[in-house]
């Protein structure tokens, strides 16, 4: 087996057995949507009418919940120094440590939507958006926050500090999500700019997350 | 193949850990690290392996694999064993084996065995002593092939039996025509030179 596969493999292994983060996210993401129509009440024009937001919001900070983990475990344990001496080059391997993080927190996120979306009252059209952009956006979550979650270990006891580094870092994500899936919501006639832009700020996490972070944990590491 | 430091300088915190300090050691022979706690010998094991930069002097290696990076052609044993506690024993190994990949090493279930956790295979690296995950990172040692061995405290939680083993696969290693720098309070039972670090 190739070297990133093998490490695909394990931390996907590690998320989905016990204690793991794929399911921590999706329950967090649950219990923020579930949350929401008691604190705004139960009219049910105004939930379907914020309900992408909602949606949008609640995976983003569920994804934030276990990006935290994504490089501070491989640290603790030493895993990360023998990552950083081995012939894969750190920037692929920052890439398949992303990926199996959006596999097993960002792909849960976006097939649980369809259901959280009932709940607030959102009609076909509008859950369709949201799964749509969710599934073109988590990338550019799981991307640029790995920048965020490098910067954070290279920092001792940086856990803290990665939610204020990485939310700046999303708000594009979000704007251009959450518009996407208004759009759709309303018929769909201006979803394709901003649903654009969606794919390529994950694009352009794609290009940029890998290096950045990379270049972050080999200033750090000592 | 010759390994060797020239006027190493290791500044941390913004104190100096060693200054000007040389070395060398070449193919079949051992470099045993030792000096107080602090005195730098964990600095000098992640200077070579390329984990964290001198501050001023260089590392060399001659007679190497041209194509590889020295910290490629190493293997480090810190103190932290690089063990997933959700993974098996087997599956921790079967991954840093295909991950490190490039040498032609012991098989897992082979590896698993010389170091004596064959029984264990299946158990999750969680319920392992710090003997048993000692000797788990020591299979990592002969699964995956590297020249130049860096341990860092190599005996430390292994019980007489585990350091015997210990010895052997460094013996072995030597004879192999292999290189060791080894950090130690305990004496290793190998022929070494020794490194004394002075703060």
């Amino acid at each position: 087996m190739s070297a990133l596969a093998a490490l695909i493999r394990r931390d996907l292994l590690v998320a989905w057995r016990v204690g793991g983060g794929a399911l921590i996210g999706a329950l967090f993401f649950l219990g923020i949507v579930v949350l929401m129509p008691f604190a705004v009440g139960p009219d049910l024009v105004l939930l379907k009418k914020i309900g992408p937001a909602i949606l949008w919001i609640g995976a983003m900070l569920a994804s934030l919940l276990t990006l935290d983990r994504l490089f501070a475990a491989d640290l603790e344990d030493g895993s990360l120094d023998l990552i950083v001496m081995s012939r894969t080059p750190l920037e692929l391997a920052c890439l398949a440590k992303a990926l199996a993080h959006w596999l097993a927190t960002g792909i849960p996120l976006v097939l649980i939507a369809p259901v959280l979306a009932l709940m607030l009252n959102l009609d076909g059209p509008a859950m369709l958006g949201v799964v749509l952009t969710l599934l073109a956006g988590t990338p550019a979550l799981t991307l640029l926050g790995m920048i965020g979650a490098a910067l954070a270990v290279t920092l001792r006891r940086g856990g803290l500090l990665l939610p204020i580094l990485v939310l700046p870092l999303s708000i594009p994500t979000l704007i251009f999500g959450v518009i996407a899936a208004n759009q759709a919501a309303d018929g769909g006639s201006a979803f394709g700019a901003p649903f654009s832009i969606l794919c390529a700020l994950s694009l352009f996490g794609l290009v940029v997350g890998p290096f950045a972070a990379a270049a972050s944990l080999r200033q750090g590491l000592d | 193949m010759r390994l060797s430091g020239s006027d190493l300088t290791c500044v941390r915190g913004g104190r100096e850990v060693f200054a000007s300090l040389d070395f060398a050691v070449t193919q079949g022979e051992a470099l045993c690290v030792t000096g107080r706690n602090g005195a730098g010998k964990s600095s000098l094991l992640r200077i070579i392996a390329g984990l964290l930069a001198a501050t001023a002097g260089t590392i060399r290696l001659d007679g190497g694999d041209a194509e590889r990076t020295l910290p490629e052609q190493c293997h480090f044993l810190g103190y932290r064993e690089a063990l997933k506690p959700a993974l098996s024993v087997r599956e921790n190994l079967r991954f840093w084996q295909d991950f490190l990949g490039g040498g032609t090493g012991e098989s897992c279930a082979g590896s698993l065995s010389a170091v004596g956790l064959e029984r264990l295979s299946e158990l999750p690296a969680s319920y392992l002593s710090a003997g048993q995950r000692r000797r788990l990172a020591l299979a990592r040692l002969i699964a995956v092939t590297r020249p130049i061995w860096l341990l860092d405290e190599p005996t430390a939680a292994l019980d007489a039996d585990g350091q015997a083993l210990l010895t052997g696969l460094m013996r072995r290693h030597l004879q192999a025509g292999g290189l060791i720098v080894a950090a130690t309070h305990d004496p290793l039972d190998i022929p070494a030179r020794e490194l004394r670090l002075e703060p």
